[in-house]
C-alpha cells in the first residue's frame, strides 16, 4: 500500500472530544449566559470564573471545541467546492484552533 | 501514534457543484450539522471576551454586559442554542452508531443509547446551572 504517516489521529481525536464537550456542556452555557443572564431571569455570577477549578473547566469548555469547528469546518468548505484548496485550509482551522487554545489560557490564566 | 492512510492522488474525487448540499434534504441536514460548530465556536468566543472584560475593570464588563442584552445578541444566542441542541442529538445519535453499547453481547438499540445519552445531558446540565448559582464568589 502506497502508505504515508500523518498527525490525522490527533486532530480526530481533538475533533471527537470536542464533539463530546460541546454535546454535553455547551448549550446551558448558552442558556446561561446568552439567554438567562441577559433577560434577567438568572443573576449575573461572573466572578466565580476565578475559581481555579472552574478556569480549568473554562479552559476545556472553550478550547476543545475549536478543534471540533476546525475539523468540520474544513471539510464542509472542501465539500462546497474547495476541495483545490483543502490543504490550507486545514492549516488555517487548526490553526486558528491553536491560537484559540493559546489565546484561552493566556485569558484564563491572567484572570 | 503515527497512522498511515492511502496517498490522496491516487483517490478518485467525483467534481461536484457546490450546492449539491442543496439538493436533498438529508444532505441539507448533513451540512447544518456541520455548520452548528461554527456558531457553538461563535458562543465560545463570545463567551472568552467576557469572561477577559472580567480583568479589565468594572466598566468594561459592564459595557460588554449591556451589550449582550441588547435583542441582536438575544437572538444570536437563540439561534447558537437551536444549533448547539442540533448537535447534541445528532452527536448522540452518531455515537449510538459507531460506538455501540454492547449489554450482555447484544447491541443497545440506537434509541435507547440516544435517549440514556440525553438524560445524562439533562442531568450534566442541572449540575451546571446548580453549581452557578450555588459558587461563592471568589476574590
Amino acid at each position: 500500500m502506497n502508505g504515508r504517516k500523518t498527525l490525522e489521529p490527533l486532530w480526530w481525536g481533538l475533533f471527537s472530544a470536542g464533539g463530546v464537550v460541546a454535546a454535553f456542556l455547551v448549550p446551558i452555557h448558552i442558556v446561561i449566559t446568552g439567554i438567562a443572564v441577559p433577560l434577567g431571569w438568572l443573576p449575573d455570577a461572573q466572578e466565580i470564573y476565578r475559581h481555579w477549578p472552574v478556569r480549568l473547566y473554562l479552559f476545556i469548555l472553550i478550547a476543545l471545541p475549536l478543534y471540533h469547528w476546525a475539523h468540520r469546518f474544513q471539510f464542509a468548505l472542501s465539500d462546497m467546492g474547495m476541495r483545490g484548496i483543502h490543504k490550507p485550509l486545514a492549516v488555517l482551522c487548526y490553526g486558528a484552533a491553536l491560537l484559540g487554545t493559546v489565546i484561552a489560557g493566556w485569558i484564563l490564566l491572567r484572570l | 501514534m503515527m497512522a498511515t492512510r492511502p496517498d490522496p492522488a491516487g483517490l478518485y474525487h467525483p467534481a461536484m457543484p457546490a450546492t449539491w448540499w442543496l439538493r436533498k434534504r438529508s444532505y441539507f441536514l448533513f451540512m447544518l450539522r456541520e455548520l452548528s460548530s461554527v456558531f457553538i465556536a461563535g458562543f465560545l468566543v463570545v463567551l472568552l471576551l467576557q469572561i477577559a472584560q472580567i480583568s479589565s475593570g468594572e466598566d468594561a464588563r459592564a459595557a460588554f454586559s449591556a451589550m449582550l442584552r441588547s435583542p441582536g445578541w438575544i437572538l444570536f444566542h437563540g439561534v447558537a442554542l437551536a444549533f448547539a441542541v442540533y448537535h447534541s442529538v445528532t452527536w448522540f445519535y452518531t455515537t449510538s452508531i459507531v460506538m455501540p453499547l454492547r449489554v450482555r453481547g447484544r447491541e443497545l438499540p440506537r434509541w435507547l443509547f440516544t435517549a440514556l445519552n440525553i438524560g445524562a445531558w439533562a442531568g450534566v446540565s442541572l449540575v451546571i446551572l446548580i453549581l452557578y448559582l450555588a459558587l461563592p464568589a471568589s476574590a
